[in-house]
């Protein structure tokens, strides 16, 4: 098992599940409505670039988190890395 | 009976809407265009009922204000139409589940059905109806694909007997999507590359530069050419010579020649100067301002329907938190380019006070609607860039000051993005015209009376003498701090119910290119016209609308006086 960081320091391009989210109640669900919850696997496309938003894959869609709530959420990262 | 469109933002509930009723609401591919409800009615089987366009929501726990205001809603249908998008079918089943449970006769329409098949998802629409125990139909809202079946389908809603726990609703969508969706692999398409590449900051940045660049030179030159090509000559071959009948008829003077022609100049009719109703005022609307209008929404529904100001927003996250917003704010920035109303409706995507406050006052003051920039084109354009540039310059230089400033001083949260950033997808140009046609039609018909009510009311305060009265009044600010001829103060004046026709006031003064920079600027902040003031007190409240009001006022003088003493010390 690899070691679990924040999806802020995920590389791009780089897939992972989500272990965990460090966040209140609202957030989690928001997050949540969006498809990203405990489990889901996970594609990072890109950022933060100066602390902006992560964009990550999630299914079919793509969903932009800002740096915050990014930070919150935690991924083990999948394998290889690609 | 009432029928209830739901779903998540951006399913196409808005384009379904248009579809049913035959009604125009206006649609782009970005989450949160509907920001209120649109009621219409559609005939079912003989009888005729009302529909509603309930504004997108995730979840029925409600995370914000507009979710808030559509979850009280469900209770007041008889039906609920809940569209989902088929190609994130996990997604969209949380609300539909949460619905389910509500006890409301239920459809659920799977829209963008047409995408399933190059995004490699195939559901089983059969089994899923199975499931959920009430109708799904497939359909494609943007060609009218599937809209028969489902206003046929609307009596055979039935309240669904699924039950399941509240605490294992995702366990419980997992097994669904499981047995009714399969996905094949596939290879990323070509605009599944591009919209990855956007979005990210290289070479996103560079796109997005190449963008913005590209939309102003197509608008420009759209715009240009409609009045090169279409206007002028239509005003100055077919409209003059009716005029001057007219003037003739009237006996070139008097009252009712004033108001409806003008003055003439040299014994003819000069659309920029005569400034009578029927001169100047449909000069002003049709021949400079609409022609920038028109070429403005044409680009700007490309932009919307293809997806990309999402990609923008989350571009521009970085540098709108340092103004206390988030991405989205371009959203009214934007809107607010083509005209400071919908700019201003457009604030409600904004989740917290702070973040309202500043982007409406951030548009009323920095962001000129595209009336005041095809008059401000109109005005400094003879001296070309010299005068324009000084001019947007310092609109985006206050723009970005400004915003730093209240992000500063006004209290309260500013919430991170959280967006859905859509796939690209190829316009559907009929859809897109429409658009185009629905928003001219509605601005003409917003605009057309206010400006020909703002030339009568400057003819009418010239003859009495209450504009030059009032000009001697203001005179230590016009002529003191901003340099201005008291004449000015007519435009100044007419400003507060149009700009264009504000702008036009002032062609006839033949201001130097110093004090045509002052006064458009200045023009462009003091103040938005009075139909932005109505929807921005609706918006914002009458406390903080008076706040905002302030703040205009303020950044006006500052901004015209420095600008004034700065361009008089370099141009001596």
């Amino acid at each position: 098992m690899s070691e679990c960081i924040a999806l802020t320091a995920l590389a791009s391009g780089a897939r992972g599940a989500v272990v965990e989210i460090r966040a209140g109640r609202g957030l989690v669900r928001r997050l949540e409505a969006l498809g990203i919850r405990v489990g889901q696997k996970i594609e990072k496309v890109s950022g933060p670039f100066m602390r902006g938003p992560v964009t990550v894959k999630v299914g079919n869609s793509r969903v932009a988190v800002g740096f915050g709530a990014a930070s919150k959420v935690i991924v083990e990262p999948e394998g290889e890395g690609k | 009976m009432k029928i209830l469109l739901m779903g998540n933002p951006n399913v196409g509930k808005s384009a379904i809407f248009n579809r049913l009723t035959g009604a125009s609401v206006i649609t782009a591919n970005y989450p949160g265009t509907t920001v209120q409800f649109t009621r219409g009615r559609v005939r079912v089987g003989k009888e005729d009922v009302e529909i509603i366009d309930v504004p997108g929501t995730y979840t029925l726990e409600p995370t914000c204000k507009a979710e808030e205001i559509a979850v009280k809603m469900v209770d007041e249908g008889d039906i609920v139409v809940n569209i989902i998008d088929a190609t994130n079918l996990e997604r969209s089943l949380n609300l539909t589940l949460q619905l389910l449970k509500r006890g409301k006769p239920m459809l659920v329409a799977l829209n963008f059905w047409d995408e399933t098949k190059h995004t490699g998802v195939q559901i089983d629409v059969q089994k899923l109806e199975e499931i959920l125990g009430v109708p799904c139909l497939p359909t494609v809202a943007v060609t009218g694909v599937g809209i028969k079946a489902l206003i046929e389908k609307m009596p055979e809603a039935k309240v669904s007997s699924y039950d399941f726990e509240d605490a294992e609703r995702w366990h419980e969508i997992g097994k669904i999507v499981e047995s009714v969706q399969k996905v094949t692999h596939r290879h990323h398409t070509f605009l599944e590359r591009l919209g990855d590449a956007s979005i990210k900051p290289f070479p996103g940045i560079l796109i997005a530069l190449g963008v913005i660049v590209g939309t102003f030179e197509v608008i420009r030159q759209i715009g240009e050419a409609l009045i090169c090509y279409v206007f002028e000559p239509l005003f100055g071959n077919v409209w003059a010579p009716i005029m001057l009948k007219l003037s003739a008829a009237l006996g070139g003077k008097g009252f009712i020649h004033n108001i409806l022609i003008g003055r003439l100049i040299d014994g003819n009719i000069d659309f920029r100067e005569s400034f009578g109703l029927l001169t100047t005022g449909l000069y002003v609307e049709f021949a400079a301002v609409l022609p920038y209008v028109l070429s403005f929404y044409l680009v700007l529904s490309i932009l919307e329907d293809c997806g990309y100001l999402p990609r923008l927003a989350v571009l521009a996250d970085t540098l709108m938190h340092r103004f206390g917003l988030h991405g989205m704010a371009i959203v009214p920035m934007i809107l607010g380019l083509g005209c400071n109303v919908p700019g201003s409706f457009a604030t409600r995507i904004m989740e917290s006070r702070k973040e309202k406050f500043i982007a409406a006052t951030l548009m009323a003051i920095c962001v000129p609607c595209m009336a005041l920039i095809a008059m401000i084109f109109g005005l400094a354009g003879e001296h070309g860039a010299s005068a324009l540039v000084p001019i947007f310059a310092t609109l985006f230089v206050t723009w970005i000051v400004l915003g730093m400033i209240m992000n500063r001083f006004v209290k309260g949260e500013t919430p991170e993005i959280l967006l859905d950033v859509p796939p690209y997808r190829i316009p559907y140009f009929k859809g897109s015209l429409k658009k185009v046609w629905m928003r001219i039609f509605w601005f003409l018909k917003e605009a057309m009376p206010w400006v020909l009510f703002g030339v009568f009311l400057a003819n009418i305060l010239y003859s009495v003498g209450v504009i030059s009265f009032i000009g001697r009044i203001v005179s230590p600010v016009i002529a003191g701090i901003l340099g201005l001829p008291r004449e000015a103060a007519g435009g100044l004046i007419v400003g507060f119910l149009r700009k264009d026709v504000a702008v036009g006031m002032l062609a006839p003064l033949h201001l130097t290119m110093r004090q045509i920079i002052v006064a458009c600027v200045v023009l462009a902040m003091y103040f938005p016209c009075v139909a932005t003031f109505a929807v921005l007190l609706k918006e914002l409240g009458f406390v903080d609308l008076l706040k905002a009001t302030a703040i205009m006022v303020i950044s006006a003088l500052v901004v015209g006086g420095l600008l004034n003493l700065i361009l008089s010390l370099l141009w001596q």
